[in-house]
């Protein structure tokens, strides 16, 4: 990516400032230090700078890996650009590797002659054999050669830079982070003034540390500008983004301040049960901070409960949601049956990572489509919605909710660990535009003779839903199979076969009531590539890229997993081939086959990693031909 | 002048039938307990759409079908769960546990525990009957060693768990038993748990008269019945026997021992029932006299009073609400650092 522009700005202490669009930085060190943080903190003033930002925290599943060790290596990749951008970039433009380790498994994502810097300092007999290095790479020519190398005696510099501190050596060195981001904020021209903002609130009771973390990251600064090992640095003009105010967003909080502000707007309570569990567990954190707009957290002894805790405040009349990934969700199973043959609203969501089992809890996959459609005992199909990016969660995670309180049933809400955890610019919604959730209760009985029929239908197929406490509407129900209307246990043969298909039905027709699918590019055409959930910004990317060199090439992304919309039946006969890249083994491919009898070809891959948009415009030029 | 004055509307037990017929075996220990609290529910103060039964998986899990409230009927093991839910959302129900031996201890042990510990405030009757009688007989996690039944042939191995020991380690503020066919006690017991604030904790010897018939005879049949169970009653001495001739001691050693009364030991030598202990040793100790070694003991245990969990999540909102004010949607989306595109 990084092009070089004309009209670069002038200069600075002799030392030349060109204008890039797009440029790729990965952090990586040890688990404990601090890229996340550093990465966070480049994106924050990236964004606030005006670029379009998006983000790739990838970390270890391990909390604090012995150090220096390679499963142990934190990586947090940011893409950021003059214009807009819709994925965390393919190729890294600068790698900042904070020891051997980070060095050996990241530098082959590293572009020929992209920048690299190291902390020399950590390419010691020990950290080399941590790493099972024989020899050091930064003495292997042929391999150096390759990038602009910046040796760096990180640790060194910024002891010195926080001496006089009273800091033990340990903490100085915590420091490190800061050094290297104030290196890159010298080398990227970033305005440091938002992170030291965020350093003087962040640790204003430890006012050592305050002036530490300043101190490291100003050293960092004046490092790039001083020593002659930079000769360039560069720039990345604000991007083109629609007007309006911004914030930076990652999915896990745009659902939980999606659920607050929900909570808020139409006067319910939300009663959060959740169990902690990777990815999902920021979404329990963030709303339990969320008290006064409403909401009630429950951290649930297990899974199990939480879904059980779920449909019984459901039950009890209020908004009722929880939150897992694939294992807990597998745990789930039986009390969403209950919820679906309850027929109460609630939402169910799946943060979905690497599978199965407990597989790669902090990677990301989207292998739980198949789950979310057909993972219960008996018939029960439940709508199933899936949010594109970190900013789609906090209008889907409402509309999940529209349609669990207007179709009376379980919705599943799908998101992955790349959006949960990754970051993207987000422009603020105005209050007044956010759609209220209208609910409701029925008040008094709806039978001729006085009685209340809890199972008696509208038009939607919808039951009534009474609130516990409402007089004259006290009534039992379960998980028996029930007769319609009365909601009395039936298992006569008659009914049950009209149950079955009155609850399919009921789902099937919220087709009716979601938007059309669209396609971006050709109406028909040669190929027609479908993507779902997180692969959004890859896909888009790529589309677009091939649409530029000339391919008859068309992009849908799907939100509305079940039922689809309405109209795709007649996208997909649109165009002679279709193409399915999936981060899973062709999930949504099978379901489009069957349901479409379309020859579907899937590109699928299943390495815990968001797919690259190189490979995907490879990969369409292929099947394109 | 006189005014006439509407009269207040009092509930009564057939207030509490629901249109649904019962189905439980003829003769089953689950008809006395579902009589004790349709007469129990009208006593209560309470509006009779204020109340809510949940239950999981089990022949007693049909409970709610039968009582006119709101009831919720759910999956095996899990009413403590779904209970806690029911209460979280609508703190004003009263909420009631309906559950069995294998539902609470075996399935659904966590939920149980928990539920206990945190003291929400719901009622949770237990029915044990040493046996899964839906399925149609395998021996439950309360069923004695050497149990026959269907997957037993040989006799069971598992050592059984005491309800009431469990209850008590999982921190329970209120735990009783009673026994099916002892209406006047059960009632009397059903009344001071629905009165407790808090998790309440009912262990009821249930008789399953088709797959464990007779299992609690010894605390039912006159002949045996008042050498085998004794009444606890707060600030009165442990007494039992046809003559009320026979007492608990505190014996030497952490333990309780049975004695003859009369000649030099006088009912102030005998243990003096105290429910509001806050240490739960005696009420654990008690929990542990089981028959035929001691005569079983037969009512409150245990009612001490602790913060509820659902009153204290309401406390939490009240206090985010006043420290924080009322949510404010514009400043949430506002919040962290912003800028403007131009």
């Amino acid at each position: 990516m990084s092009t070089a522009t004309l009209d670069a700005p002038a200069s600075t202490n002799g030392k030349k400032l060109e204008n890039l669009e797009t440029v790729v930085i990965r952090f990586c060190g040890d688990s404990g230090d601090g890229m996340q943080q550093a990465g966070g903190q480049m994106t924050n003033a990236s964004a606030m700078f005006g670029n379009d930002v998006r983000t790739f925290p990838d970390f270890p599943a391990e909390i604090r890996a012995p150090a220096g060790s390679l499963f142990g290596v934190s990586g947090y990749q940011l893409c950021f650009s003059n214009h807009d951008i819709f994925t965390p970039g393919d190729a890294v433009d600068t790698l900042v590797a904070m020891n051997p380790a980070a060095l050996k498994t990241n530098i082959e994502d590293l572009k020929r002659g992209g920048t690299l810097i190291v902390n020399e300092e950590e390419f010691n007999k020990s950290g080399l054999q941590k790493a099972l290095y024989e020899a050091n790479p930064l003495d292997n020519e042929t391999l150096m050669a390759k990038f602009r190398v910046h040796k760096v005696p990180m640790t060194r510099l910024n002891r010195d830079a926080v001496d006089g501190l009273g800091l033990s050596q340990k903490n100085a060195d915590l420091c490190r982070n800061f050094f290297a981001l104030g290196l890159v904020y010298w080398l990227y021209d970033r305005d440091p003034k938002p992170t030291e903002d965020n350093i003087r609130t962040k640790f204003a009771k430890r006012p050592e540390v305050v002036e530490a973390n300043l101190r490291s990251l100003r050293a960092g600064m004046n490092y790039g500008f001083s020593t002659e090992s930079f000769t360039v640095h560069y720039h990345v003009p604000p991007a083109r983004l629609p007007a309006g105010k911004y914030r930076k967003i990652t999915g896990n909080e745009a659902v939980a301040m999606g659920l607050a502000v929900m909570a808020k707007l139409s006067g319910k309570t939300v009663v959060f049960s959740g169990y902690p569990i990777t990815p999902a567990s920021d979404i329990l954190h963030d709303l339990s901070a969320f008290k006064h707009f409403g909401v009630k957290t429950f951290q649930a002894e297990d899974e199990i409960a939480a879904m059980s805790s779920c449909v019984g405040a459901a039950f009890a009349g209020q908004l009722a949601v929880t939150a897992s990934s694939g294992p807990g969700i597998c745990l789930k199973g039986e009390a969403m049956g209950l919820g679906m043959m309850t027929e109460l609203p609630m939402v169910i969501i799946d943060v979905q990572r690497g599978g199965p089992s407990t597989g790669l809890p902090t990677k990301t996959e989207q292998s739980d489509l198949l789950l979310a459609m057909y993972g219960r005992n008996g018939e029960s199909p439940l709508p199933i919605i899936a949010a594109s990016g970190p900013g789609d969660c906090f209008s889907m995670i409402q509309e999940a909710f529209r349609i669990a309180t207007e179709f009376m049933c379980p919705v599943i809400f799908l998101s992955d660990g790349y959006i949960a955890n990754g970051a993207e610019p987000w422009k603020i919604p105005n209050v007044a535009d956010l759609p209220r959730l209208k609910i409701e209760h029925i008040t008094a009985p709806n039978g001729e003779n006085g009685e209340y029929l809890p199972y008696k239908r509208n038009e939607k197929l919808a039951r009534p839903w009474a609130k516990p406490g409402t007089k004259g509407l006290e009534h039992r129900i379960g998980g028996l199979e029930k007769k319609d209307v009365t909601g009395n246990i039936d298992y006569s043969p008659k009914n049950h076969q009209h149950m079955t298909n009155t609850r399919a039905q009921k789902v099937a027709n919220i087709a009716n009531f979601i938007p059309e699918q669209t396609v971006d590019g050709p109406a028909s055409g040669k190929l027609l590539v479908i993507s779902w959930g997180g692969t959004y910004g890859a896909v888009r990317t790529a589309v677009q890229q091939a649409q530029a060199a000339g391919k008859s090439v068309a992009h849908t992304h799907l939100k509305y997993m079940n039922p689809l919309p309405r109209n795709l039946g007649t996208i997909l006969k649109s165009y002679e081939k279709v193409l399915v890249p999936e981060l899973n083994c062709g999930q949504l491919r099978l379901l489009l086959r069957n349901q479409y009898l379309v020859d579907a070809q899937g590109y699928n891959k299943i390495e815990g990693k968001p797919f690259l948009v190189n490979e995907l415009v490879n990969v369409i030029n292929e099947f394109h031909g | 002048m006189s005014v006439d004055l509407p009269a207040l509307p009092t509930l009564q037990s057939k207030d509490f039938a629901s249109d649904q017929e019962v189905r439980w075996c003829p003769r089953c220990g689950d008809y006395s307990i579902l009589a004790q609290m349709k007469k129990v529910l009208p006593t209560l103060g309470i509006p009779k759409e204020k109340f809510c039964f949940v239950s999981g998986i089990g022949c007693s899990s049909r409970f709610p079908y039968y009582v006119n409230t709101y009831g919720l009927h759910s999956i095996h093991g899990r009413a403590p769960a779904v209970a806690t839910g029911v209460k979280l959302a609508n703190p004003e129900l009263q909420v009631w546990v309906i559950t069995g031996d294998g539902d609470a201890l075996s399935i659904g042990g966590n939920h149980f525990l928990h539920a206990i510990r945190r003291n929400i405030d719901m009622k949770i009757i237990l029915f044990n009957n040493q046996i899964y009688g839906l399925t149609k007989g395998q021996y439950s996690p309360t069923s004695p060693v050497g149990k026959k039944s269907k997957s037993t042939p040989y006799g069971s191995i598992d050592h059984p768990l005491t309800p009431l020991s469990v209850a008590i380690g999982a921190e329970a503020t209120f735990v009783a038993r009673s026994v099916d066919v002892d209406i006047k006690h059960l009632t009397m017991v059903l009344e001071r748990a629905a009165h407790h604030k808090g998790t309440a904790f009912v262990e009821v010897y249930q008789d399953c008269n088709v797959f464990n018939p007779g299992a609690f005879s010894y605390a039912t049949d006159k002949e045996t019945r008042s050498d085998s169970i004794v009444y606890l009653e707060h600030g009165k001495p442990l007494i039992f026997g046809k003559n009320r001739e026979k007492g608990i001691r505190v014996a030497e050693g952490n333990r309780v021992e049975s004695v003859q009364l009369g000649g030099d030991i006088k009912e102030d030598d005998l243990l003096f029932h105290d429910e509001k202990t806050p240490e739960p040793s005696l009420a654990f100790l008690l929990s542990r006299m089981r028959h035929p070694e001691f005569p079983e003991p037969m009512g409150i245990f245990r009612a001490v009073e602790r913060s509820t969990y659902d009153e204290s999540v309401t406390k939490q909102v009240e206090a985010a609400r006043s420290k924080l004010g009322e949510g404010d949607v514009e400043k949430l989306l506002n919040s962290g650092d912003t800028w403007f595109v131009n």
